[in-house]
């Protein structure tokens, strides 16, 4: 094609014609090159298999941190019907922080989830076309051998190189797309196990993570309001207002 | 002319679009050097509508080879950015 030389076209052609410029015998080319494209689909499946793994600890991360809520607000109503409004804003403010932290938790996974299923589905397009690329080959392969109508061939040939080329790009990119994303999904993973959950429950004990300093100071004015909600809650159940009285007297002691 | 669409399939266009083409193209790149994403990503989707409004898709099993290749459709800019500053899509 005359004329043709648009610089982002030009690179990527170059690319692809270096791919090819390893072509000698074009069957086993053709070969080698479809062989690739296999492996580098596996890696692509096995990517793909550590996202999902990652997705399923941090799952259950979340289910673990849910029920810490839930033991959290059974704690503080305990520790308030008897009257330790002090245990009581200890155990809401790690309820707090728990909650924060299993919304960034889930909406990690939600992301993680639509990226893997992406991935899925690039991958089944790509095996798809590499089985068409398979019988390609063989179509190609046969009449490459016949030695008939060598130029028309030698043009298929370099068809189906390009084609080749063009498949390995995808799968490349798919492979480095689903590395880049097993990466993340690990990263989050180590930060949930190496990180803040274990720490929640050593909350009130020399703490000096700034962040979560920060945190406590915001979450001060929900544990208040939620402390006031129960406290009403138990008002109203009548039975332990005498102990609530003594709590709060305690409290504002 | 064959344009080829990176990781999706080939097309026929008018040999009168290799001009509107290949200045599209250009002005991508500058765009990309200049990093001005928003510029490429609307220079980039005139040129994949102007592959779908001219052209015709070729049958799979039409083996010819492109004149033109475009980048995947759906090229980031990071990605456009290491595609014409060296590094590329296939490492060289």
């Amino acid at each position: 094609m005359p004329g043709m030389g648009g610089r982002m076209s030009t690179v990527i052609k170059s690319k692809i014609s270096r791919l090819l410029d390893r072509a000698e015998d074009p069957g086993e080319t053709l070969d080698y090159g479809y062989q690739k494209q296999v492996e580098l689909l596996q890696n692509v499946k096995k990517g793909i298999a550590d996202v999902v793994t990652s997705k399923k600890r941090l799952q259950m991360q979340s289910s673990k941190l849910e029920q810490q809520v839930v033991k959290l607000d059974t704690q503080a109503r305990q520790a308030l019907s008897q009257g330790r409004e002090d245990l009581a804003r200890m155990a809401l403010e790690r309820k707090t922080l728990a909650q924060t932290e299993l919304q960034s938790l889930d909406g990690q996974i939600k992301e993680l989830e639509n990226q893997q299923e992406q991935l899925i589905a690039n991958e089944q397009k790509l095996r798809t076309k590499i089985e068409q690329f398979r019988t390609k080959k063989e179509v190609i392969k046969a009449q490459y051998s016949a030695a008939e109508a060598q130029v028309r061939i030698s043009e298929a040939a370099n068809g189906v190189g390009e084609q080749m080329a063009d498949l390995g790009l995808a799968i490349q990119r798919a492979e480095d797309k689903t590395e880049t994303m097993r990466a993340r999904a690990s990263a989050v993973e180590e930060l949930e196990q190496a990180g803040a959950f274990e720490d929640l429950t050593q909350l009130g004990g020399g703490q000096d993570d700034i962040d979560r300093q920060l945190a406590e100071l915001t979450s001060g004015a929900e544990v208040d309001s939620e402390l006031a909600k129960i406290k009403a809650e138990l008002g109203s159940g009548g039975g332990d207002a005498p102990a609530l009285e003594q709590g709060e007297k305690e409290g504002s002691a | 002319m064959i344009v080829r669409v990176s990781g999706e399939g080939q097309y026929r266009l008018p040999d009168s679009d290799a001009e509107r083409l290949n200045e599209l193209d250009n002005r991508a790149v500058a765009a990309v050097e200049q990093g001005d994403e928003t510029g490429f990503k609307e220079l980039w989707n005139q040129m994949l509508e102007l592959v779908a409004s001219d052209g015709n898709e070729l049958p799979i099993e039409e083996l010819v080879e492109s004149d033109v290749i475009l980048p995947p459709r759906d090229i980031t800019f990071a990605e456009a950015q290491g595609e014409f500053t060296g590094e590329g899509l296939i490492p060289d």
